[in-house]
């Protein structure tokens, strides 16, 4: 069988890829799809360990496509996420100044947030910075409001998409590394470690691995390496202490350390930004943890004093080039979308589209007529209600009043249904992000061994 | 739905089930608990050592389990698993989620017995990779007891407290061979008994002063690196057990706003076990993390007879002093001393954070030396430090806090 589009790696750019091409036909026939990924599930590397953010994209440099595709993939994706149910919380944003320089650069932000076409930014002074996020600590002489940056879920994000795209028809291929690539004159030609596949069109979303596929088709214009971002997650009996994300003013190796809530009801903090070789590297490092412990204990206090949940590294892909790199070979049939960091969620569904309408000049397409409804997913998000707090579900089946993993409040229906749905969870990590089950603060003390049992199927 | 009892029990271990069977004598009372099995942590712990101060036999924690249950029921209580409390709805009302749906509970007094759990890795900064092959005790205990899992063939012990030579029995008896414990602590003689009966018995070499680097492995675990003197090894293991380290369940403590110990984590109470709101009473390890669940049940023993006296209208006792955990201890429980009412067993419990095999117990109060006592008993870090509340017998309840130091 040959594929009218093979799209290699399932992050959130390649599910959203996938999706957005599922809708499509050409010539009144719906395009045959596949989504190939290396790993054992979707969303499972650099999609799965960033800091969750829904950026207006008020500090992107101005003219550039990254610029232009975080804003349309913000309106993209908040829509999408009230269809299919993903979390999102409207928190907005402080840039908070602790430097009479950083308070200096806050007119230039706002200035550079309106060549962006975002207007609702307001500089604001120490009081009113205290106001809207008491707990943090001395210094602060001013800020400024981004009232539209939001979070939100950065696990129901991609699987959503790949749901979707799997009703729609697509062929998805887990544990399938792509090996090599030979571009025919009509077809081009997949080696994978699970066989040969056959498509007309490739697109290119293999995130940290995008440049090297791209070389094998024989181009060099653009190079990545791995910048590694730790990130610690607080109890959630630490919300109370930040409502807002508290942003740092930018400076010049990247978007600094941050500390935001999360939709799950935990606050992070993080990211550290290490430029490294080894694209396999997300270890965390005592130096890096201890990095983050200074800076949030000057940002925060009081968060320190809070106990840990959860600690991880993920990697970004770093480009040496100034912008995303989205460009289309008409010749080779061949798309990459490659460089993008950590705005890639956001800019996703932008992304898929503007991608479609490169391919769409060479082979026109239509939206399909015939679509499945969106898919809804189960809330993992703590600001709607949750299957433990729905009378009637409970009522209706039993088995969401019987709250298994305790610390996250996630019942044994849940579970039942991440490990039998469409793109059931294969293991733990992967019902993690599917139900939030044993991500608590308790880690598996009380329930490792019941969900392991459901896992092995003897629950 | 609401149900309207007397008096309703949050957490079905040895705590909760015996402060449940004491007040069922002339209460309506209703113990919640989230499980599917109420026993609490005994379920799960094979060993025997549980029952000599309460129930004054040596049983194991499974037997002391269905003991502690069978007592509740004889005495009328009323029992209800897989129900959890997910929050307060007023200042004696609770909400529960269960199988049978969602309901309130409104009581004239709420008791929480929410136990302690061991801190995972994340909460002890171990850094390195994410494999999996890492847990606590507690999950081993289950895993292995309770769902005959497979949990791997070589283990390293992180933690030298009483529950980690627990984890070495479990593992042995998963036929996962313990590698070796490793522990911050500065000398074996912490515990001496314990690690020379450890190692005569399982020739399990007890790595102090160490620490851990990172845990290491893609998918399961490959190995743990651990400094020692400056010098960084990394031992082969597919298992990692992080054990003791506890920390109280405190989130429904925490919810309402009641205070805190800083150091133990675990909810403030006076000696008779009230927590700071009106109404509202704590007893076992939720309140000093970890003491055996003798020791717990007898403190629910305690809250019970609390619980009566405000259930029969007594007030707050009008006057309480703070008592602080001075230098040699992290934290003392109770912390608020009341001399009407004297603490469970007449013990005041407090976690040593250095070691003595006969220490020197000193109590100030305004500056003075009130009491100096040397107790022939040894206080350890990892193991509860329990003194006779006889020493209080000078505090004067107008000269504010009182500090209990080892001089």
């Amino acid at each position: 069988m040959t594929f009218d589009c093979i799209v290699v790696g399932a992050g959130v750019v390649g599910t959203a890829l996938a999706r957005e091409l599922s809708g499509c036909s050409h010539q009144g026939r719906a395009l045959n799809v596949a989504l190939v990924e290396a790993r054992e599930d979707i969303g499972d590397a650099t999609s799965k360990a960033n800091t969750a953010i829904l950026h207006t994209g008020f500090d992107a440099t101005p003219g550039t496509m990254e610029s232009r595709l975080v804003r349309r993939g913000y309106h993209l994706l908040l829509n999408y996420a009230l269809e299919a149910g993903i979390p999102v919380e409207r928190t907005g944003a402080l840039l908070v100044a602790w430097t009479e320089d950083e308070c200096l650069s806050l007119p230039m932000l706002q200035d550079k947030a309106v060549s962006n076409g975002y207007l609702a930014t307001s500089i604001v002074n120490a009081q009113e910075v205290y106001a809207r996020a008491p707990s943090l600590g001395p210094g602060v002489l001013g800020g400024l409001m981004v009232p539209d940056e939001f979070i939100i879920c950065p696990w129901t994000t991609p699987l959503a998409f790949a749901h979707d795209a799997i009703a729609r028809g697509v062929h998805l291929h887990l544990n399938t590394k792509v090996t090599g690539v030979t571009v025919g004159p009509d077809e081009t030609v997949l080696e994978t470690s699970t066989g040969q596949m056959r498509t007309r069109w490739l697109i290119n979303a293999a995130g940290l691995g995008s440049d090297i596929l791209d070389s094998s088709l024989g181009h060099d214009r653009f190079h990545l390496h791995p910048r590694r971002g730790q990130l610690i997650v607080f109890d959630k009996l630490a919300r109370s202490l930040v409502d807002v994300i508290v942003l740092p003013v930018p400076s010049k190796v990247g978007k600094g350390v941050l500390i935001s809530p999360t939709v799950f009801g935990n606050v992070m903090l993080g990211p550290t930004a290490e430029d490294l070789t080894d694209r396999s590297d997300t270890a965390t490092t005592d130096e890096g943890l201890a990095f983050l412990r200074d800076k949030g204990a000057k940002i925060v206090p009081a968060l320190l004093h809070e106990e840990v949940t959860a600690m991880y590294a993920g990697l970004r892909a770093a480009s040496d080039q100034t912008d995303v790199t989205v460009e289309i070979n008409a010749d080779q049939r061949y798309v990459v979308a490659g460089g993008i960091r950590s705005t890639g969620l956001t800019a996703s569904m932008a992304i898929a589209e503007h991608v479609r309408s490169l391919i769409d000049a060479n082979l026109p397409l239509a939206d399909r007529t015939d679509l499945p409804p969106t898919v809804r997913m189960p809330n993992i998000g703590e600001n709607e209600l949750r299957p433990f707090q729905d009378e009637s579900l409970i009522a209706a089946d039993s088995a969401y009043g019987e709250i298994v993993c305790f610390c996250e409040r996630v019942t044994r229906g849940e579970i039942r249904d991440a490990l039998e749905s469409d793109l059931p969870a294969r293991d733990l990590d992967g019902l993690r992000r599917r139900t939030r089950a044993q991500m608590g603060r308790c880690q598996g003390f009380f329930c490792g061994a019941e969900i392991q049992a459901m896992m092995d199927g003897a629950g | 739905m609401t149900d309207s009892v007397d008096v309703v029990v949050v957490g079905a271990g040895p705590a909760g089930l015996r402060a449940a069977t004491d007040l069922a004598r002339d209460h309506t009372v209703l113990l919640l608990e989230r499980e599917r099995q109420a026993g609490g942590i005994p379920r799960h712990s094979h060993h025997l050592g549980y029952g000599l101060r309460d129930l004054g036999r040596v049983i194991s924690g499974p037997s002391y389990a269905r003991a502690m249950v069978d007592r509740a029921l004889a005495a009328g209580v009323q029992i209800r698993t897989s129900a959890m409390v997910t929050g307060w709805a007023g200042s004696r009302s609770l909400d529960v989620t269960s199988p049978t749906g969602r309901y309130r509970v409104e009581a004239r007094a709420v008791l929480l017995a929410t136990g302690a759990r061991e801190r995972p890795r994340p909460a002890r900064w171990i850094s390195g990779d994410r494999p999996a092959g890492v847990m606590t005790t507690g999950q081993l205990q289950q895993a292995v007891y309770l769902k005959r899992q497979n949990v791997g063939t070589s283990a390293v012990i992180l933690g030298s407290e009483l529950v980690s030579w627990s984890a070495v029995l479990t593992l042995r008896e998963a036929g996962c061979r313990p590698i070796a414990m490793v522990t911050t602590a500065a000398r074996p003689e912490a515990y001496a008994l314990m690690g020379w009966a450890g190692r005569v018995a399982f020739r399990l070499p007890v790595l102090c002063d160490t620490t851990v680097v990172s845990i290491n492995g893609h998918g399961r675990v490959s190995g743990i690196t651990v400094r020692r003197g400056g010098r960084e090894t990394t031992i082969a293991c597919d298992t990692v057990i992080t054990t003791g380290d506890w920390v109280p369940d405190h989130e429904l403590a925490r919810s309402r706003g009641i205070g805190i110990d800083a150091s133990s984590k675990a909810p403030i109470v006076d000696t008779s076990l009230r927590l700071t709101d009106d109404g509202v009473f704590g007893a076992g390890n939720l309140l000093h993390p970890v003491d055996t669940a003798d020791v717990c049940a007898l403190d629910g023993a305690h809250a019970a007879d609390s619980i009566r006296r405000w259930l029969a209208g007594e007030s707050r006792n009008a006057q309480s002093v703070e008592l602080r955990a001075g230098e040699g201890f992290a934290w003392v429980a109770p912390g608020q001393w009341c001399p009407q009412v004297a603490p469970a067993r007449d013990r005041l419990l407090l976690w040593p954070t250095t070691f003595r095999s006969f220490p020197n117990i000193v109590v100030r109060q305004a500056g003075r030396v009130i009491s100096r006592a040397r107790v022939p008993w040894p206080a350890a870090p990892g193991r509860m430090f329990r003194l006779p509340s006889s020493q209080m017998a000078h505090v004067r309840m107008d000269d504010g806090p009182v500090e209990i130091s080892i001089g």
